[in-house]
C-alpha cells in the first residue's frame, strides 16, 4: 500500500472535526472567537490567489461566535454544529450580503431574507464566514464562468477545482472553511468534490429546502454540504434536512441521525457496480483508484455485483434538454425591474429587458437560456423537452430497478481528475460530457455522496460516487466510511 | 429533430428570451446550438410511445407534500423589496415607458 498512496498537499494542514472543536470549546480550550479569528487570518492570506470567497460576513461571524463563547462561559450545552466556521455558495441568499450567484447582473443585489439552510445551520451554532465563488448561475463544470474570475484548485493551482461549487469544495481542502454548502443540478457538488479531494453530499430530491436558492433548474436542484470527512458532512445534512413550509417540493421524510447511522458497519451491504461507468472515457488513474475502493468495500464485508445500467448514454443530452429548459424559464425574471442589474441605456421597457440581460448574463449563461427556449419552443417543444422528460423517466426506473438488487451503487464521480485551467473552455460540449456520472442520478431524484478513495501519480484526488436510492442517504454514508477508512 | 439551426431560428429564439446578440455571438452561438443538438437527436434512438414525461421526480419518492391552506399571510417587507430595485417610488417598481407613442 505504502508505494501506491499520494499525499493531497492541501491536507498539510486538515482542518479538525466538527466534533472536536465542539468539545474544546465546551471545555473551554478553545475560544470560538480565537478560532474563527484564525480563520479569516487564513483566509486573508490564501484567497488573493485562490479566489475562493467572493465576500466575507465578518460582523455577523463575530457576533456569532460571541454568543457561542457566552454559552460556554455558562456551561450551557452546546447546539451541534457550535462554532463550526461555514462557507456559504453566492447562489443562496444571505439578508444583507451580496448575493451574485456568480453573475454581474447581481453583482450589487442584496437579499432581503436568509436562505432557509442558512438559518438552520446559524440555529445550529455555525458561523457564517462568507460567500463563496461559483459558476454563474450554477451553470460549469470548472469555475470558469464566473464573473468574478475562476477559482483554483487548492491541491494545484494551475488547475480548476470542479464546479459549479467549485469555492465551495476549495474552501474546504484550503481549509479556509470547516464545512460549506453548495447545490448539485448535474453534478455541480460532486464533481468539485472529488477534483478537491474532499467529502460531497447530493441529498435527495426534497431532502433539503431549496427556499432562498436561486434557481437554475428547479425539479433537478439540491442543495448539500462539503466537508474534510464523511461523519462531518452527515451531520451537517442532519442539520440542514428536513421539510419547510416555504418549500413546496421539501418531503415531510424523517431526517434520520445521518451521523450515527454512518458509525454502523458496511458488512453485508450489496453493492452495484455499473459497466456503463467503466467504458472508455475514463482516465486509467481514476478507474485504478476506484477499482482499489472497491477491494476495500469487498474487504469491509459488502458483496459486490456488476449490474447493467444500458441508458446511462442518455442521460447528458437529457439533462441539459431538461435543465436548459427550466434554467430558461427561471432566468426570465432577471429583467432589470426589480432587483439586480438595469442597463442605464434603455428608452423603451423590451430595450430595458434585453439590454440589461445582455450586459448583465455571461456566455454560458446566454447559450444555455437560448437552446432552453428553442427546446421549449413552438414545433419543438415535443421533439426536445417533452422527449427529454420521457427518457427520464427510463433512466429513473433503471435505477429504481437496480435497487431492488442492490444497497449502493458505486461509480467514478468524474471521468477525469482536475484539468487544467483553460483546457476545456474553447468547447462547450466537451466540458457538458465531463458530466456523464453524475447527470443520471440528478435526472432521478436519487441521493449520493463522493469520498475520495486515492489520488493521481502526481496527486490529483480521485472521488469515488456512492449512489443510493430515495433518502437513503444513510446507507450511502455507511458506504463511503468504509471506503473513507482504507484511504486514511 | 434534426433540422439544422438557421441565422433566423437564432434571432427569433434570442427575441423571445429578451436577449439581443451582437453578429459575433449569433455566429457563435449557431456553431454551438447545432454541435448541442446534433448531440442530443441521440435521443431519438429511444422507443418512447407511450411513457409518461417525468417532470417532477417526487412523483417517485415514498412521500408527496401536502399544500398549505390558501390564506393570506405576511411576507416580505415592501420596503426592503423597494429598496434593491433600480428605480422605485418606495411603492411600486419604475421602469421605462411600454409603449412609445
Amino acid at each position: 500500500m505504502a508505494g501506491e498512496t499520494h499525499t493531497i498537499e492541501s491536507f498539510v494542514e486538515k482542518p479538525k472535526t466538527l466534533a472536536v472543536l465542539r468539545e474544546e470549546i465546551t471545555e473551554r480550550r478553545v475560544r470560538a472567537a480565537d478560532a474563527i479569528a484564525s480563520y479569516y487570518e487564513r483566509i486573508e492570506k490564501k484567497n488573493p490567489h485562490l479566489n475562493i470567497y467572493l465576500s466575507l460576513t465578518k460582523e455577523r461571524a463575530l457576533e456569532q461566535a460571541a454568543r457561542i463563547d457566552a454559552l460556554a462561559a455558562k456551561g450551557d450545552p452546546l447546539p451541534p454544529l457550535a462554532g463550526v466556521p461555514v462557507g456559504i455558495k453566492d447562489v443562496l441568499v444571505v439578508k444583507g450580503i451580496p448575493s451574485t450567484a456568480g453573475s454581474k447582473i447581481l453583482e450589487n443585489y442584496r437579499p432581503p431574507y436568509d436562505a432557509t439552510v442558512v438559518t438552520r445551520l446559524e440555529a445550529a451554532g455555525a458561523v457564517l464566514l462568507g460567500k463563496l465563488n461559483c459558476d454563474e448561475f450554477a451553470m460549469g463544470s470548472s469555475n470558469e464562468n464566473s464573473a468574478y474570475g475562476p477559482v483554483r484548485n487548492p491541491v494545484d493551482p494551475e488547475r480548476v477545482p470542479g464546479g459549479s461549487s467549485g469555492g465551495s469544495a476549495a474552501a474546504v481542502a484550503a481549509n479556509l472553511a470547516m464545512a460549506t454548502l453548495g447545490t448539485d443540478t448535474g453534478g455541480s457538488i460532486r464533481q468539485p468534490a472529488s477534483f478537491c479531494g474532499v467529502v460531497g453530499v447530493l441529498p435527495t430530491y426534497g431532502r433539503v429546502s431549496r427556499y432562498g436558492l436561486i434557481a437554475f433548474a428547479s425539479s433537478l436542484d439540491r442543495v448539500g454540504p462539503f466537508a474534510a470527512n464523511v461523519r462531518d458532512a452527515a451531520s451537517v445534512l442532519g442539520v440542514i434536512a428536513g421539510s419547510d413550509p416555504c418549500d413546496a417540493t421539501s418531503s415531510p421524510a424523517p431526517v434520520e441521525d445521518y451521523a450515527a447511522e454512518s458509525d454502523k458497519p458496511a458488512a453485508g451491504l450489496r453493492i452495484g457496480v455499473p459497466k456503463e461507468y467503466f467504458a472508455e472515457g475514463l482516465d486509467p488513474e481514476v478507474r485504478a483508484a476506484i477499482e482499489k475502493g472497491i477491494e476495500t468495500l469487498k474487504a469491509a464485508g459488502c458483496a459486490i455485483k456488476p449490474i447493467s445500467l444500458p441508458h446511462t448514454q442518455y442521460a447528458i443530452p437529457t439533462y441539459y434538454l431538461v435543465a436548459t429548459a427550466e434554467a430558461s424559464a427561471n432566468l426570465a425574471r432577471f429583467d432589470g425591474v426589480r432587483y439586480g442589474y438595469r442597463s442605464p441605456k434603455s428608452e423603451t421597457l423590451s430595450d430595458m429587458y434585453s439590454h440589461s440581460r445582455d450586459e448583465g448574463f455571461g456566455a454560458e449563461v446566454k447559450r444555455r437560456i437560448l437552446l432552453g427556449t428553442y427546446a421549449l419552443s413552438a414545433g419543438y417543444y415535443d421533439a426536445y423537452y417533452l422527449k427529454a422528460q420521457q427518457v427520464r423517466r427510463i433512466l429513473a426506473e433503471e435505477f429504481l430497478r437496480a435497487f431492488a438488487e442492490v444497497d449502493a451503487i458505486v461509480t467514478p464521480t468524474s471521468p477525469v481528475p482536475a484539468f487544467k485551467l483553460g483546457e476545456k473552455t474553447g468547447d462547450p460540449l466537451a466540458m457538458y460530457l465531463a458530466d456523464i456520472y453524475t447527470v443520471t442520478a440528478s435526472l432521478a431524484g436519487i441521493c449520493g455522496v463522493t469520498v475520495p478513495c486515492g489520488a493521481t501519480q502526481v496527486g490529483l484526488p480521485v472521488g469515488m460516487q456512492v449512489l443510493a436510492r430515495h433518502f437513503g442517504e444513510s446507507t450511502a454514508f455507511r458506504v463511503a466510511r468504509a471506503v473513507e477508512a482504507a484511504a486514511l | 429533430m434534426n433540422a439544422k439551426v438557421t441565422v433566423e431560428d437564432v434571432a427569433r429564439v434570442a427575441e423571445l428570451a429578451h436577449l439581443k446578440l451582437t453578429p459575433d455571438e449569433t455566429a457563435h452561438m449557431l456553431t454551438d446550438l447545432n454541435a448541442i443538438l446534433d448531440y442530443v437527436a441521440e435521443l431519438n434512438e429511444l422507443d418512447t410511445a407511450g411513457v409518461a414525461p417525468l417532470a417532477q421526480v417526487s412523483e417517485l419518492e415514498e412521500f408527496t407534500s401536502a399544500l398549505r391552506p390558501d390564506e393570506v399571510r405576511p411576507s416580505l417587507d415592501r420596503t426592503a423589496v423597494t429598496q434593491q430595485a433600480p428605480e422605485s417610488d418606495k411603492v411600486f417598481f419604475k421602469v421605462p415607458k411600454v409603449i412609445e407613442r
